[in-house]
């Protein structure tokens, strides 16, 4: 379904694509499996209206709201983004979707809010990958206040102008351009503003692979592969790899959200 | 002495089973050719590959508990062709690995042998196949006599390692590597002298027996 009066962008990149083919059936969402093709194959069972989001927490005016509302309420507009998942791959993938902070603001932040905490749908009958205990579940993701309200971070409702498929994500993600693909959570059905750094899944785990912050850092290598270069999908079999860049391309945006910061530690 | 019917087919049986053995790479290569490998081919390679030398390695495994059980010899009569074909596809996956993984850059290809341990297990289990596929030659097995069969006694610690590799760059989802850990369990604990380690545990001393 298309989604009506997108506007475009200056925050959009002009870079080539990533097809359509290609976006929706290479993902990572281990909520419908582990292989790549998976969420593709299985994301069917997953029921996305009615869709109620739940925002509380540290905040002035908690409340909930419908995905519909999501939709028409808010002005959609079409961001074209790098995507830099930390296996060294990458997208770029036309989003349609709207800044988080214009959501956030209208539940009215305390000044107790540092942080924001998001949370999966937890629900085994139409998630089948949660019926194994392969992450905790439900999936769990938080950026900093400075950083949720960044106007590049966009929940997502659509990409290539039409609603969002189950497998990216549907009916609402995260996507934060300059942090490795994991950070940007999928099917988001809670949002809550805390004073202590959230619990994040995939750093709850392996917290020596995967930081906190996992902004996009050639120089930060995974303990298991280097972060130097990423192979650009769509680009064939003897296509050459690209080499990674500092918050994969958008260090004059949000460097200086970390200015001061040890980059090596809070990785 | 007249030839059993096993000796008779065996030769027909060696023919399909090097087109069995062949066919996984064909498929890889066709598919390659007419760009059906998926998103990121290059990670469809790898592991395609990978996947196959770990099997191979253990049907090869599977060949001696296979003459114990059905009491036949044909199992050991293809046993050399299948270690060769799980080299085969070691050697392929390396190849892919090297050229279009790392893109033949040797200095990041360094640093993964040394500094990620589940590559430099990869690459020592490879190194080991070597002797063991160039020893293969029924010359090498006559010249080397009894030093033949401990020095092949290395394809366990090389499936050990295969495993290994395997699981270690296993991001969360262990089912797969597991049901291969499973496999080369059951195929080792054949080899395991259980009557004589039985025997020993009861404090019954008993001479070297059987084959």
């Amino acid at each position: 379904t298309a989604i009506p009066n997108v506007r475009p962008s200056p925050f959009s990149t002009d870079e080539q694509r990533t097809s359509l083919d290609d976006v929706t059936h290479y993902n990572n969402f281990y909520e419908f499996g582990t292989e790549k093709s998976d969420p593709a194959a299985n994301a069917g069972t997953l029921k996305t209206r009615p869709w109620t989001l739940v925002v509380d927490g540290a905040c002035e005016a908690p409340g909930e709201i419908g995905i519909e509302d999501l939709l028409s309420g808010f002005t959609q507009e079409e961001r074209v983004y790098r995507l830099r998942c930390v296996e060294a791959w990458a997208m770029v993938v036309p989003w349609v979707g709207f800044p988080l902070g214009d959501l956030l603001r209208r539940f009215k932040p305390t000044s107790k809010a540092r942080y924001v905490a998001f949370e999966t749908l937890l629900d085994p009958e139409q998630m089948p990958g949660q019926r194994r205990s392969v992450l905790d579940w439900p999936y769990r993701e938080g950026l900093r206040m400075d950083e949720a309200m960044h106007p590049l971070t966009i929940l997502a409702t659509g990409l290539y102008g039409e609603l969002l498929p189950n497998q990216n994500g549907a009916p609402l993600r995260l996507v934060v351009p300059w942090k490795y693909g994991f950070k940007s959570i999928k099917s988001i059905v809670r949002i809550r503003f805390t004073e202590r750094e959230p619990q994040a899944t995939w750093n709850m785990m392996q917290p020596d692979e995967y930081g906190f912050y996992a902004n996009v850092n050639p120089a930060v290598d995974h303990p298991r592969w280097s972060q130097k270069k990423h192979r650009v999908i769509g680009e064939g079999l003897f296509a050459r790899k690209h080499e990674t860049l500092p918050f994969n391309g958008y260090g004059d945006q949000v460097a200086s959200l970390y200015s001061g910061m040890d980059l090596r530690r809070y990785f | 002495m007249a030839r059993s019917r096993a000796e008779r087919v065996l030769p027909l049986a060696k023919v399909v089973l090097f087109a069995a053995c062949l066919a996984p790479c064909g498929l890889l290569v066709w598919d390659a050719v007419s760009g059906s490998l998926g998103p990121n081919p290059v990670e469809a390679l790898l592991h395609g590959t990978g996947d196959w030398a770990l099997r191979l390695l253990l049907v090869t495994l599977a060949m001696t508990p296979l003459r114990r059980l059905t009491g036949q010899v044909w199992p050991i009569r293809l046993r050399r062709m299948l270690g060769l074909f799980a080299f085969f596809y070691v050697a392929l996956h390396l190849t892919v690995y090297l050229w279009l993984d790392r893109e033949l850059a040797w200095s990041t290809i360094v640093d993964d042998v040394i500094k990620r341990p589940y590559i430099s297990v990869g690459f020592v289990a490879f190194l080991m196949l070597i002797p063991l596929a160039l020893t293969s030659t029924r010359g090498w097995m006559r010249r080397l006599g009894r030093r033949w069969t401990q020095l092949h006694r290395a394809v366990y610690v090389i499936a050990v390692l295969g495993v290994v590799h395997y699981l270690w760059l296993v991001k969360a989802d262990l089912r797969e590597p597991l049901i291969y850990a499973s496999v080369l369990t059951i195929l080792l604990a054949f080899r395991v002298p259980w009557d004589r380690l039985g025997a020993m545990l009861r404090g019954v001393r008993v001479g070297r027996s059987g084959p």
